[in-house]
């Protein structure tokens, strides 16, 4: 990797400040930001490393339920810490990566680079949840735009990520074992007002709602719901590992699968 | 250049790092602690884990200046205080769960940090655990089964292959 210089600032705003350089790069666990700079794919003049910063770490409960977690909490720490609260989201979170990577990999780095493939992305659409950064809040639905691509603004800081907390849920993640990345991956939230499914590893536009499974299982919260329902393969993600039509395909029999497993 | 501090295998210890140095490269080049090995250096093999502050992390994919100030584990660091092998690499050794040794050094840091965790692991609990640990010698079996063992739990009744 490039030569940078390297800042670790202990607050939220000095971490805002440093990254008001444009050659400035946050530096969450490093999970995927490490490896790309190795591979010389990114090469920030300056690494901002948010793993100071003690108020942005931690898993609580606020005063309207809902769930929150601070952008620089580990995936192991969710998995624990949110397992009693949110078991859909404390299982997705215990099967990213490996041990060791869920031990470095953040919440808000993974859903600052919005990989198409990536989990959180998914648990986030699927529970409407609400981003905070360091100047504003961003609903679940505007923030993911395309792969690769969010709402972020340049230097703005994912600081905590509140989830309201489903009736049942559950993560089905058609694992691509070479990546530990999923192949597809499929999260069904149902809450009072109505069910809510994501889907991520499919579409070429990164994570999207199932609206039609939506509305089917918001009636009927049983896998059969889903049984005339076809996803198109138009637009889908087709690689050496599956073609466009088999992740179509898998987007149904996961989805049937995580309304059977939902706890 | 930078001056890191962390205490490594319990000593305190310096050195001059360039903020894109990798605590592999720090613990390898700059200890001279070439137990943990660099495999794929690409994050996936796991032969370079280590812990730092009591959880194993790939140090191929950690910067040496974000372990200022941390305590690092090694494998240098795993053996009893008279020098006989821990519980576990002894397990490896009687349990053939190495050929090569290449992957071993990372095998060694992920079940300690397994057992740390959950001190009876059952063989599917082991097998996930070490998702991110590869070995291209011993078909993992032994491996498990080390691990079992060193677990206090009975490994008669597992095939020896
Ligand atoms: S060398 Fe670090 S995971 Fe392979
Ligand atoms: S013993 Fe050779 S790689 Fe595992």
């Amino acid at each position: 990797m490039y030569a940078f210089e390297f800042q670790k600032p202990t607050s939220i705003q000095a971490a805002v400040e440093a990254l008001k350089d444009d050659e400035a790069q946050a530096l969450g666990g490093g999970q995927t930001l490490l490896p790309t700079m190795r591979q010389r794919l990114a090469s920030p003049g300056t690494l901002v490393s948010l793993s100071g910063i003690a108020e942005m770490r931690g898993v609580c409960r606020a005063d309207d339920g809902a769930l929150c977690i601070g952008g620089g909490t580990s995936h192991a720490v969710v998995a624990q810490e949110a397992a009693g609260i949110y078991p859909g989201l404390a299982g997705l979170a215990a099967r990213i990566g490996d041990p060791a990577v869920r031990n470095r990999g953040t919440i808000g780095g993974s859903l600052a680079n919005n990989d198409p493939s990536a989990c959180y992305p998914c648990a986030v659409l699927a529970s409407g949840a609400r981003i905070i950064t360091d100047r504003r809040e961003i609903a679940a639905d505007d923030f993911f735009e395309g792969m690769f691509t969010t709402a972020l603004e340049q230097g703005e800081i994912i600081t905590e990520v509140r989830f309201p907390v489903p009736e049942a849920s559950n993560y089905q993640k058609f694992i691509q074992p070479a990546s530990r990345f999923a192949l597809v991956g499929v999260m069904v939230a149902k809450y009072a007002g109505g069910v809510r499914v994501a889907v991520t590893g499919a579409s070429e536009e990164g994570v999207f709602r199932w609206t039609e499974a939506e509305k089917a299982l918001s009636d009927n919260f049983a896998a059969s719901a889903l049984k005339d329902l076809t996803v198109s393969a138009d637009g889908m993600i087709a690689d050496m590992h599956g073609s466009a039509a088999y992740r179509a395909h898998l987007i149904k029999v996961l989805a049937g699968r995580a309304v059977e497993a939902a706890a | 250049m930078t001056t890191v501090t962390m205490t490594v295998n319990g000593r305190e210890v310096s050195g001059e790092a360039e903020p894109r140095m990798l605590l592999a490269h720090f613990l390898r080049e700059g200890q001279r602690l070439t137990g943990t090995h660099l495999g794929c250096d690409t994050s996936q093999c796991g032969a370079c884990v280590v812990h730092v502050d009591g959880r194993a992390v790939k140090s191929c994919t950690m910067l040496a200046v974000e372990a200022e100030g941390a305590e690092v584990r090694t494998i240098e660091g795993m053996a009893n205080q008279d020098g006989s092998l821990s519980v576990i690499q002894q397990a490896f050794q009687d349990h053939h769960g190495l050929q090569c040794g290449f992957c071993t050094a990372g095998m060694v840091m992920s079940a300690a940090a397994l057992l740390a965790d959950n001190p009876k692991p059952d063989e599917r609990e082991i097998r996930e655990y070490l998702e991110g640990n590869i070995c291209r010698c011993t078909g993992y079996h032994n491996i498990v089964k080390a691990i079992m063992a060193a677990s206090g739990q009975d490994v008669s009744a597992m095939a020896a292959e």
